[in-house]
């Protein structure tokens, strides 16, 4: 071991090495590469790489993830979680399409090509006009609609105090009713080899 | 394959099956009939098993080809970012073995040869590194079982009853023993002294699958007890699990535990990252949102009898067994209703319980064909009780997700059929 208690192994990471990997943007736009891109060229881009999956104008196809819509939802029985209804922060979008999309073709996208992709998500969800340009610079001016719409953990108070007591042993109710049973939804897999014959 | 997902006329048929052929039997040693398996001798004890190298890595025997990850076609869109279910119901003890534990991936399990493999820590480091694989391996080691609970386990029993067996129900879930270094010792190779006061600092740990799954966790945390793990059960990670090197975060949600681990960067505040924004946050009933919901909290499920696992011995002796674990601690007692929640008894643990690592727990008893409402509710170090599905509704509403520890109620007929039931 070193004297300060480290044992010297691995070796420094380059700065190249670093920009490659480190690629991760914060709420404050820490990490903004340098680059703008419209919603025209966005509409463009989406359509050719995006649009197979979650639809020409966000709305999702089948099972995929909808990226627009669902405003005011949230208190719903169905809640409709989108980018324009849900994400709190634009930097997610930037730095989640950037990195992870197109699904099965990650990390294609050019920094302009992001900018563009992202304005035309917002675009969908009604929140920038049509000749809306995004870029590095305008960044933050975007507003997202449930930017306070999170809390931080609150179990604590929220439920452990109140669960953290001796339980009932006998008696705990007058009767009991079964009032749900998942037999009748019916939509638990059945191995194929063993149907019944 | 021949198992029993829900309790359909093949289980009952198999379970009235396993009953005739015992009572046969029963009778027929009453009557005095030898029984031939005894007195015919077998051909396994005339002539030759397989050799010693038949096998220079096994699988289980082909009669347990039942116990088995399973998927849910309907959960999700694609099978690449999906999740697949360990088989509870068959299993027994703590260890999860690594070839049924479930996968939960967001862009596929990837091979990643060590050779290849790179991890980076940066950031508020004194000195950005770079490790090999190899390097790894140099440093001390430690040895923990945890358990990892995806975030989303039981989630889609949020509204009501829906997947008839503890594989689907629960089975979100392994519990494994890691050797791996501890992260505190990998940051303090690179220096925290960079990082100035660490009470407001934290780690950002992502994997190097296109998905990447990127998570912020605080420092405390990362200079607790998280673990860069590259065994687990005594052998490499499987590839699904993350090898060669994957993240451990005891008692904190699988989502956290990232696989194929690439870069560990330290900041002075969270990326708000796709998952934990826009997924791993918990919505609820005013439609504002829980984030940084990290904890698994305690939680139990009786895997036998269960749906997927029927009574079929007949009337008599009966264990009752399950699992227990907690996020906080170690599990202390769990007790057992047979009568959906009115009256309990204290289960017996196989072992005390291990900081936020499964606990087996039995309940050794009769059964004489009363049906029976089977619930197990466990009790950790800090005093927390598992709450019912409407307590944790009434704090929350119905569209959390993820999180849902609720008690798991078990409608077994006097078939013995079990089927997955909510109660009042």
């Amino acid at each position: 071991a070193l004297a300060n208690g480290k044992l010297g192994l691995g070796r420094e990471a380059l700065p190249e090495e670093i920009a490659a990997w480190d690629v991760d943007i914060r709420p404050d736009g820490q990490g903004l590469p340098v680059g703008s891109g419209s919603v025209a060229d966005g509409e463009m881009l989406f359509s050719d790489n995006c649009a197979a999956c979650h639809g020409e104008f966000a709305e999702g196809v089948d099972n995929w993830p909808e990226l627009a819509g669902g405003e005011g939802t949230l208190a719903d029985e169905d809640p409709v979680k989108t980018v324009g209804s849900y994400w709190p922060y634009l930097s997610t979008a930037w730095d989640y399409v950037h990195r992870s999309m197109p699904y099965g073709s990650a990390q294609t996208l050019t920094d302009d090509e992001v900018y563009a992709i992202v304005a035309y998500i917002l675009y969908s969800n009604f929140l920038v006009e049509d000749d809306f340009v995004l870029s590095n610079e305008n960044f933050l001016d975007v507003e997202m609609p449930n930017a306070d719409g999170f809390i931080i953990d609150d179990r604590a108070e929220a439920e452990y105090a109140q669960w953290r007591t001796e339980p009932c042993m006998s008696d705990c109710k007058d009767s009991v009713e079964i009032t749900m049973r998942a037999s009748v939804l019916n939509v638990t897999p059945e191995d194929e080899a063993s149907a019944d014959t | 394959m021949s198992d029993i997902l829900k309790p359909s006329r093949r289980a009952f048929l198999r379970g009235s099956a396993a009953a005739a052929a015992g009572l046969t039997a029963g009778a027929a040693a009453r009557a005095g009939t030898p029984d031939p398996l005894i007195t015919e001798i077998q051909p396994w004890a005339q002539v030759f098993g397989d050799g010693v190298d038949a096998t220079p890595y096994g699988l289980p025997i082909e009669y347990e080809s039942d116990v088995i990850r399973r998927n849910v076609e309907w959960l999700t869109a694609d099978t690449t970012s999906s999740i697949n279910f360990t088989p509870i119901h068959a299993l027994d003890g703590t260890i999860t073995p690594q070839g049924c534990a479930f996968e939960r991936h967001h862009s596929g399990a990837i091979e990643l040869r060590k050779q290849d493999y790179r991890l980076m820590v940066n950031g508020l480091v004194d000195t950005p590194l770079v490790f090999t694989y190899d390097d790894l391996e140099r440093f001390p080691r430690e040895n923990h079982v945890y358990f990892c609970e995806c975030a989303a386990n039981t989630g889609m029993e949020w509204a009501g009853a829906q997947l008839n067996g503890a594989q689907f129900t629960h089975g979100m879930i392994h519990n494994m023993e890691y050797t791996g270094v501890s992260l505190r010792t990998i940051l303090n190779e690179a220096g925290l002294g960079a990082a100035g006061d660490l009470a407001d600092k934290w780690v950002y740990v992502e994997g190097a699958d296109a998905s990447s799954n990127g998570r912020s966790i605080p420092m405390e945390k990362a200079l607790d007890d998280v673990l860069v793990a590259f065994k687990a059960n005594g052998e490499a990670l499987r590839k699904e699990h993350g090898y060669p090197v994957r993240l451990v975060v005891p008692g904190w949600e699988g989502n956290l535990w990232v696989k194929w681990l690439r870069r560990i960067e330290v900041m002075d505040g969270p990326v708000e990252s796709r998952e934990e924004t826009s997924k791993y946050t918990d919505t609820l009933e005013d439609g504002t949102s829980r984030k940084w919901t990290w904890v698994m909290d305690a939680k139990s499920v009786i895997t036998s009898p269960s749906p997927q696992a029927p009574i079929t011995h007949g009337h008599g002796s009966l264990v009752i067994t399950g699992l227990a674990w907690s996020g906080h601690g170690a599990i202390t007692r769990v007790d057992v209703s047979k009568d959906g929640g009115v009256t309990w008894e204290t289960a017996r643990l196989a072992k005390p319980g291990e900081k936020m690592a499964l606990t087996r727990f039995y309940l050794d008893t009769e059964w004489n064909g009363e049906e029976m409402l089977l619930q197990a509710r466990a009790m950790d170090e800090t005093g927390y009780v598992q709450p019912t599905k409407d307590q944790l509704r009434e704090v929350r509403g119905e569209n959390s997700i993820y999180h849902n520890n609720c008690i798991q109620t078990w409608h077994v007929m006097p078939n013995g059929e079990a089927e997955n039931v909510e109660v009042s």
